[in-house]
């Protein structure tokens, strides 16, 4: 099982969220379950970047996880950072098991573009704590985006290889 | 691209930086290292090559500009990134100027960063497919010195490899300057005798008694002069190979002589009485034709057939011009290597000028005009004047229609021009002046004629 948060105080895109379960489950071939937690910690937001760390994030979501969840992967809309980069739309633990995906730059006005693009960021970072790198392969979704034109340009689903690995790192770790 | 091969090191004296930034670099799947401070960024510079240098501007100790000038002279190819808090002109003035690839104002925009290491790295892949191309084609086009991609030369290379192996006696044709005694060396160094002498002698510059005695030795007290025996060419190639170069000169007896060695294996030295038999293989070079010598009756039919077994003929560089540029670089390469001085090469103009020229004397005359470009360059690259070419000079008249002049005069005169035509080569002068060689080298010393550079001994 899978736990897919929302982590922030205003209300989520429910539609955008319940997309992205629906396309976790189905790449993951697990149960992922929704709910909403708070008591982010306080420190993780940096009011002279207006903008919060996603490397707290990860460490604190790491170790809220419940121990009968595989995974814990955090959303919200604040806008996310690490030290050296303007923002990044998500981080997660290499190998490990806490990701965080943020739906600040996934907007387009108009549009419900934020509905894939959530699923396939939460796909991407989840996949990096089963130990993915970011794969050559355009379409897959570990292909990097440091862009959204990026993460329009891939898909939700993971190419061959990287399902492979997956399955491996799951095999090591069941 | 192959991430792994472009290793990325990345100097940050704050923590949080290098763990973030190389976590981000890592997930890209390029090979990373981290130093937290300029020193131990040094250190790992000796210790291994890297391809790219992230070095933040402000650290305790060495700065960033400091890294950078250490780093560069360790690994000159590396490209370094400076990473600035705060961009300022100067500043970012002063790191390119010190040989920083480009700058980075943190916190970098994430594709911003994407683009510029996925660009370097894909600048250096194609410097290294260059550098692996340039020597695949120097493979392909090389015979041990010679350098060629014209398909008659590429043709001789077949032949000579493939008459290396055998114990056949070969005979290169050629004019003056075409390389024959390169090729020589090359058939030799290829062959199985690689390991044994390779003995070289040039048949035209001896008297018939001495080239005779150089060729089978002499014993003791054979002739004047014979203070002690000693051994010829043909001894001393025992289990290599004898070159004999300029053969279509060698007087009659010498012809015969030289005739018996190659049916027999055997030979005596100058006043022996001892048969002496050797395992040698014969190269034989000559720039005359040698059908046309034997048809007039200069040369032993017999021993046309026996050096003839296995014919080279080397093209002249007029006929292979495609070479040229190949040839261009070859040449500054092995010269600059010479001379301790790395030239980048010849301007356009100088190129079209090397092109157009008809080369009398071939390679030789080519690698002696870029020897002299090479010296007087004053550049990194070769322009037309310091070839010492006349660009478009047309061949002026050996003697002026005017003037009442002597027979001697006119002889003077015509000598001259001839030589100069030819780059000084006194075989191929004396060919087209329809006299032999050592009646030339008579006139020159007569009319007191100076031998040009480059000329055959």
């Amino acid at each position: 099982m899978i736990c897919l948060w929302w982590l922030d105080d205003q209300e989520p895109d429910e539609m955008a969220m319940e997309h992205a379960r629906g396309q976790l489950e189905k790449v993951y071939a697990t149960d992922v379950v929704r709910a909403a937690r708070g008591g982010l910690p306080a420190t993780a937001f940096d009011p002279r970047r207006n903008q919060t760390s996603s490397a707290e994030l990860v460490r604190w979501l790491a170790g809220q996880k419940p121990p009968e969840a595989e995974r814990v992967v955090g959303v919200l809309g604040a806008d996310l950072f690490i030290p050296v980069l303007t923002f990044v739309f998500g981080e997660a633990q290499l190998g490990g098991t806490a990701a965080v995906v943020s739906t600040a730059r996934l907007h387009l006005p108009g549009t419900r573009l934020v509905e894939a693009r959530l699923a396939k960021e939460c796909v991407h970072e989840l996949g990096h704590t089963f130990g993915l790198r970011h794969c050559q392969d355009g379409r897959c979704a570990m292909s990097r985006s440091a862009s959204v034109i990026e993460v329009d340009t891939k898909a939700a689903e993971l190419c061959r290889d990287c399902r492979e690995r997956v399955a491996e790192a799951r095999e090591r770790k069941p | 691209m192959n991430r792994e091969r472009t290793k990325i090191l990345v100097v940050d004296d704050e923590e949080i930086v290098r763990e973030s930034l190389s976590g981000w670099l890592a997930n890209d799947g390029w090979a990373l290292g981290v130093a937290e401070d300029g020193a131990k960024a040094v250190e790992k510079l000796k210790a291994e090559p890297y391809s790219i240098l992230l070095v933040d501007m402000k650290m305790p100790g060495m700065d960033g500009l400091q890294v950078l000038a250490q780093a560069k002279k360790l690994q000159p190819e590396l490209a370094v990134v400076i990473m600035t808090a705060f961009a300022t002109v100067e500043t970012a003035v002063q790191a390119m100027k010190e040989g920083a690839y480009d700058y980075l104002v943190k916190p970098f925009d994430p594709e911003e960063l994407s683009m510029m290491i996925e660009k370097i790295a894909g600048q250096q892949e194609l410097v290294r497919e260059n550098t692996l191309l340039r020597k695949a084609i120097k493979r392909e086009f090389h015979f041990h010195d010679f350098v060629s991609k014209s398909p008659a030369m590429q043709g001789v290379f077949e032949l000579a490899k493939a008459a290396a192996r055998s114990s056949s006696t070969i005979l290169i044709l050629g004019e003056s300057g075409t390389g024959k005694e390169v090729m020589a060396r090359s058939i030799h160094a290829e062959s199985p005798r690689a390991e044994g002498p390779f003995v070289a002698v040039s048949c035209a510059a001896l008297t018939e008694t001495l080239l005779e005695s150089e060729l089978f030795g002499h014993e003791k007290g054979s002739f004047t002069g014979a203070t002690a025996r000693r051994k010829g060419k043909f001894e001393l190639a025992h289990q290599g190979t004898l070159f004999l170069d300029e053969v279509g000169d060698i007087s009659p007896k010498l012809q015969l002589d030289l005739l018996r060695v190659l049916e027999d294996r055997k030979f005596f030295r100058i006043g022996g009485s001892e048969a002496l038999e050797v395992d040698v293989r014969i190269v034989a070079a000559t720039n005359r034709d040698l059908k046309k010598a034997v048809a007039e009756g200069h040369f032993r039919e017999d021993l046309y057939y026996r050096l003839n077994v296995i014919p080279l003929q080397l093209p002249p560089l007029r006929e292979r011009k495609e070479d040229i540029p190949l040839l261009v670089e070859h040449f500054l390469e092995q010269l600059g290597a010479e001379q301790g001085r790395k030239l980048e090469g010849v301007s356009g103009e100088a190129m079209a000028l090397l092109l157009s020229h008809n080369w009398p004397g071939n390679i030789r005359e080519l690698r002696n005009v870029l020897e002299r470009g090479l010296v007087v360059c004053a550049g990194k690259v070769i322009q037309v004047p310091e070839l010492g070419l006349h660009p478009g000079a047309a061949p002026t008249p050996a003697v002026e229609a005017s003037g009442a002049l002597s027979l001697e005069e006119v002889e003077k005169r015509h000598i001259a021009f001839v030589l100069g035509q030819l780059g000084g080569n006194v075989s191929q002068a004396a060919r087209q002046l329809g006299i032999d060689r050592a009646t030339l080298y008579n006139k020159i010393k007569k009319y007191g004629l100076r031998r040009p550079e480059g000329e055959e001994p």
